[in-house]
């Protein structure tokens, strides 16, 4: 039996959100993995607050380093991203990310689908430098400290998987609620409800992690490779394509996820993905 | 661009990734971000 690339990109997709969070268990009692896995980064956005999360979030160790009294810069954190982007490319949003996995499930409830106001993707490269790498590094206490400023402000992932389940199992927390959480929350409502009206909005809009993949895209060897004496420019690629993109015009584009669709919907087989182009 | 020079980049790349990697994990920074990661992290949960 022949398996489809979508049923085979779900199966990885489940199979990569159940390893990054196994501790499925410590959610009723809040307590955090405290093993060795944390010390690894995730390929995906995963809160590392999260109870069930096995891996340290690679956006969060970056800031937690660059935040530290020692360094400016998270060297591993950011070397193990861009190793798996210059190899994958944004086929980690694709395939492996817990959040992106999460999008998708939010992107089949039924309501009025919209593509995204284009100019609205840059948005993501202005988090990254300003919340990911600036302020954590620049704007520090006393002690020469750095917040981890798009956890603090910004990351809804870090308010839907660490945030909710704690204050849930943690009473003594809620006391501390405020001005924050309430920005947080409202961020969080924002994404769910873009979510589910346009397919990954916080992929397309907001992952500072997507653009560092994105910009990867460019150069990755997994990848996505067009047959343009086969291509018929009927235009069904770009119709299925859940990042809002032309795979044709652009197949290394900063939004592609690598994800397929585009070469299931090619009834000439002009397009195919993977780290070399097939025959 | 072209596969070639595409495949020359990607390897200078990883190589450049294996570096800092590696740099980072010899200057301690698995400690901070392990020590980041198993306590509860009261900026991502929205309580600053």
């Amino acid at each position: 039996m022949k398996i489809s690339q979508d049923i085979r990109r779900k199966l990885i997709q489940i199979a990569a959100f159940g390893f990054s969070n196994s501790y499925i268990g410590n959610i009723p009692g809040g307590r955090l993995y405290k093993g060795n896995w944390k010390n690894f980064c995730n390929p995906g956005i995963n809160c590392y607050s999260c109870p069930a999360a096995r891996l340290a979030c690679p956006i969060g160790a970056m800031q937690a380093v660059g935040g530290s009294a020692k360094f400016s810069m998270g060297f591993y954190a950011l070397g193990f991203v861009l190793a798996l982007g210059v190899v994958f490319g944004r086929a980690v949003c694709g395939f492996i990310c817990p959040f992106g996995f999460l999008q998708e499930l939010l992107h089949k409830v039924p309501s009025p689908k919209k593509l995204i106001y284009k100019p609205l993707t840059y948005i993501k490269y202005l988090l990254l430098v300003v919340f990911v790498i600036l302020l954590p590094a620049l704007v520090t206490d006393n002690f020469g400290l750095g917040a981890p400023a798009f956890c603090e402000y910004i990351c809804p992932a870090g308010t839907l998987e660490g945030g909710i389940p704690m204050l849930l199992t943690h009473p003594e927390l809620r006391g501390q609620l405020g001005g924050l959480f309430i920005l947080k929350a409202a961020i969080l409502a924002v994404t769910v409800a873009g979510c589910i009206v346009c397919c990954r909005f916080f992929c397309k809009v907001m992952c500072p992690l997507g653009a560092i993949y994105g910009l990867l895209n460019k150069v990755s060897l997994y990848r996505v490779h067009i047959d343009r004496e086969g291509c018929v420019s009927c235009g069904k690629c770009s119709d299925m394509c859940p990042m809002d993109i032309d795979p044709v015009a652009e197949p290394d584009s900063a939004e592609c996820i690598r994800c397929g669709k585009c070469m299931a919907a090619c009834h000439v087989k002009a397009i195919s993905v993977g780290f070399s182009k097939k025959q | 661009m072209e596969a070639k020079k595409r495949t020359i980049i990607a390897i200078v790349l990883l190589a450049f990734s294996a570096g800092i990697m590696t740099a980072g994990i010899m200057r301690g920074e698995l400690f901070i971000v392990f020590t980041k990661a198993v306590h509860i992290c009261l900026e991502c949960i929205g309580l600053g």
